[in-house]
């Protein structure tokens, strides 16, 4: 037995409001960068949809993932070394642009400098890939809330494994919201595909990353992983996929996503798992194992076997004792609620979802019955077929057996919990009914409804407490190092190529080239871009203005420069 | 010191073996070891430089349909071509006498498949370059420095083309192995020969000086690409498991600052 320690998380998708504050935090902290426009490390797909990108589930296109060769030995679906290297100067099984989506941004600028005319001057959508024209046709979440449905619905790769036809009519359909982030796989089939090696896992927390200075531009690890979460920069040359927020997390802090999520729907924690078993798990032959399988590698943290090999396998002891508090392991093996997404891929995914029971509770309440009785609401996941198959296709391969089984303890939950609520007495048969015990129940009841900050995030810090090691401690001149601060641009061999800045550095030099860029759509220049999403309101972006007659450009000086006393220092509402 | 104006006559070809002269020790021994550092400690300074650059820069997210043909196209064709040069330059005609290779099968075999892969790589090549000018979005991210390198490339490929259906579909063929390959064997000897040189046909001379500008601009463009083929992926174990960096931070600790483990 090899222990091996992984940071995980776990999605609980009846609170998803489906809000996007996750993607926006995100696409703020790490893909706000010229090349990775169109890239979401987090995004929240509507469920039935295509998803994003569009239909990514389909692996008979893609050929993303694991499968079972002839001899039931574990192979990658796009094939092995030998044709990674022959297909390698052409990726076949690239998504284009169009299947993500041309990102864009507006034409601002003409709605200030427009000359006097009879129509109102209109901001036109320009392409930040051409910096030409573009009609918008397709986003990431272009098919929210099921928006399209009726043309897109049945575009969805599940809905064709689904054996009754789901009908997207108001009221006879369903949706819930899936927020996808990258899996950080325990048997990772983006760093199986790498030709150069760059895509690695950590070995103290099992985070995937890409050495993005090893990373070559091959291209294959875009094809390799079946939930399209590594991404190419199309202007540095390099895959990039989410990490977890390693800097965060290393801290003990929860990941951008987690942090903002207004739904608290997010649970961060540590689980411990058998190394030596991982490839035998992926292996089970029969797809619908998988889910079981992979359970089973995780290891019980209270276990004094599984504690004793953890220490001498130089997992710390803190570590371990984060990962007997960690919720992600109570809702995976204690009370098993969480489940796995797309388990059938068999690369070991380890971001898990409590599925939603929303679509049955609003189903019963919509049919005038009372939604938090037991007896409605377990009839009501048997009657509901289409609902649990959808879940089923999406957690455990199509087997609706586990499904239920959730399905039913989050109702039982909610008609147990409302007895303690009025202050009746509790019923012990309706734990009883689901295989719990009524203390089970309670605690169970209380991860998912009032666990606090630090109950939701159980992170312990990274054994690297070293103030004086980083960037932006005073302990010495943190611009001190090898071509100083005022470098500035990228070296001679196109963008960001020379070497490494301080994070310190470059993000002062981001913001500088944010506050002073001038124009709005030229993907050539990316200091000269305005993004009004990364404007603080503060300075004065050239561009954001329009020329004063005979002036430099910018705002009129008495407002902006900051010398007017009247001027507002904070931007209004 | 253009070749092309000073580069020997017809008359001088008879004598092969004439004395190079300056120019001649200019062109064949000074320009090539300039070149080989250049090369050499260009490649290692980009790599300790600029590891972060050292990239395909693959630009098939903007465009893959004419990708798919042209760029497989170019580049078997050039490891074919990339081949043949190993087995023309550096393996003495005595290695495949000894093999008993005759000199006519050896002759029309790198005839066939040089004129094959160097067409197939230049039509590549071709497919390439309309699509680099013609593509919106791969035109706007072309720098200078690519099309600097487009042009000493085309250039070098299409010189040697010239000068292999030059000598053998219009004159009589011409056994570089007695003249360019020794002389390029001599540079890594460091005993070089420029008279070897002397009598070699415009063209062939023209292939080589445009190759030797190749390989002096190579470090700085993405043809790097090449150096770092992945070729381990064959014998590597498929998932990788690497620990956290030491150094925290994007320097060295200073002495005494280090992390205690």
């Amino acid at each position: 037995m090899k222990v091996m320690a992984q940071m995980a998380m776990v999605m609980n998708l009846d609170k998803c409001i489906g809000c996007h504050t996750c993607s926006v935090t995100c696409k703020q902290a790490w893909t706000n960068r010229s090349g990775v426009e169109y890239v979401w490390f987090n995004n929240v797909e509507t469920r039935p949809g295509q998803g994003y990108p569009r239909r990514y589930e389909d692996q008979e296109t893609w050929k993303g993932g694991w499968e079972l060769n002839k001899r039931g030995r574990l192979t990658l679906k796009a094939g092995g070394r030998f044709k990674k290297l022959i297909t390698i100067f052409s990726n076949p099984k690239l998504p284009s642009l169009d299947d993500y989506y041309q990102p864009w941004t507006y034409d601002y600028e003409t709605l200030t400098n427009a000359p006097l005319q009879e129509h109102t001057p209109v901001a036109r959508p320009k392409s930040l890939i051409t910096g030409k024209d573009m009609k918008i046709t397709w986003s990431a979440n272009w098919d929210d809330n099921l928006g399209g449905a009726p043309e897109h619905g049945d575009k969805d790769v599940l809905l064709a494994e689904i054996s009754e036809k789901v009908k997207f009519e108001f009221e006879q359909t369903f949706m819930f919201y899936l927020p996808r982030i990258c899996e950080h796989c325990l048997n990772p089939s983006c760093a199986a595909s790498c030709p150069s090696g760059a895509i690695y896992k950590r070995s103290e927390d099992g985070i995937v990353l890409v050495d993005q200075d090893r990373c070559r531009g091959w291209r294959m690890c875009v094809t390799g992983c079946p939930y399209k979460k590594v991404y190419f920069n199309h202007r540095t040359g390099k895959a990039e996929k989410c990490t977890f927020c390693f800097p965060r997390v290393e801290v003990g802090l929860p990941t951008v996503c987690a942090e903002t999520c207004v739904g608290r729907l997010r649970y961060i924690g540590l689980v411990l798992y058998d190394a030596d078993r991982v490839l035998e798990a992926a292996s089970v032959p029969d797809d619908t194992e998988l889910y079981e399988a992979q359970r089973s590698i995780l290891l019980d943290p209270n276990d004094p076997g599984v504690m004793a090999a953890a220490e001498s396998d130089g997992i710390p002891r803190d570590w371990i004792e984060a990962a007997q508090r960690s919720p992600v392991h109570a809702l995976i093996n204690t009370y098993k609620v969480a489940l796995p997404l797309h388990p059938e891929y068999r690369t070991m995914p380890m971001v898990w979802y409590i599925p939603p029971l929303s679509p049955v509770v609003d189903a019963v309440s919509g049919t005038g019955h009372d939604a938090e009785d037991r007896n409605n609401l377990f009839a009501a996941i048997d009657a509901m077929r289409i609902p649990v198959e959808y879940l089923a296709e999406l957690f455990t391969a199509g087997d609706p057996v586990p499904v239920d089984s959730v399905l039913r303890r989050l109702a039982a939950m909610r008609s147990y919990m409302r007895d303690i609520n009025f202050g009746r007495e509790p019923d012990a048969s309706i734990p009883a009914a689901v295989g719990m015990s009524e203390e089970e129940m309670y605690e169970m009841y209380r991860l998912l409804a009032l666990a606090k900050y630090d109950e939701r995030y159980v992170i312990p810090p990274a054994h690297a407490e070293k103030a004086h090691g980083l960037e932006e401690l005073a302990t010495e001149c943190s611009l001190d190092y090898e071509g100083g601060p005022g470098m500035g641009g990228s070296g001679p061999f196109g963008e960001a190529s020379g070497g490494a800045s301080p994070v310190a550095v470059e993000n002062f030099r981001m913001l500088h080239a944010r506050q002073t860029g001038d124009s709005v759509t030229d993907p050539a220049d990316k200091a000269s871009r305005v993004n009004l999403l990364n404007w603080d309101g503060k300075s004065t972006p050239k561009g954001l203005f329009p020329d004063r007659p005979g002036g430099e450009g910018g705002p009129p000086a008495e407002l902006m420069d900051g010398t007017d006393p009247n001027a507002e220092s904070e931007p209004k509402p | 010191m253009n070749p092309m104006t000073t580069a020997p006559t017809e008359p001088a070809l008879q004598h092969a073996a004439a004395e190079p002269g300056t120019l001649g020790v200019l062109l064949w021994v000074i320009l090539p070891y300039v070149v080989l550092v250049l090369f050499i400690g260009g490649h290692v300074w980009r790599y300790r430089y600029d590891k972060f650059g050292w990239t395909t820069r693959s630009s098939q997210l903007y465009e893959s349909r004419l990708l798919r043909i042209g760029s497989p196209l170019f580049h078997f064709g050039i490891l074919v071509v990339l081949i043949g040069h190993i087995g023309g330059l550096l393996i003495p005609h005595s290695w495949t006498e000894a093999l008993g290779i005759t000199e006519h099968t050896y002759h029309v075999t790198a005839v066939v498949l040089g004129t094959i892969a160097g067409v197939s790589t230049l039509g590549g090549l071709a497919i390439l370059i309309y699509r680099r000018r013609t593509v919106g979005p791969v035109f706007s991210a072309t720098t200078r420095n690519d099309k600097l390198m487009y042009v000493m490339l085309t250039l070098a490929l299409v010189l040697g083309l010239a000068a292999t259906v030059a000598a053998n579909f219009i004159g009589g063929g011409y056994d570089y192995r007695t003249t360019i390959s020794p002389w390029f064997r001599s540079i890594f000897y460091l005993r070089p020969d420029p008279g070897l040189m002397t009598g070699v046909p415009l063209l062939f001379q023209l292939h080589a000086l445009s190759a030797l500008a190749l390989f002096a601009i190579w470090p700085f463009t993405r043809l790097v690409h090449m150096l770092t083929a992945p070729l381990g992926y064959l014998t590597r174990p498929y998932i990788v498991y690497r620990s956290r960096d030491t150094q925290l931070g994007t320097r060295a600790p200073r002495r005494g600052w280090e992390r205690v483990r």
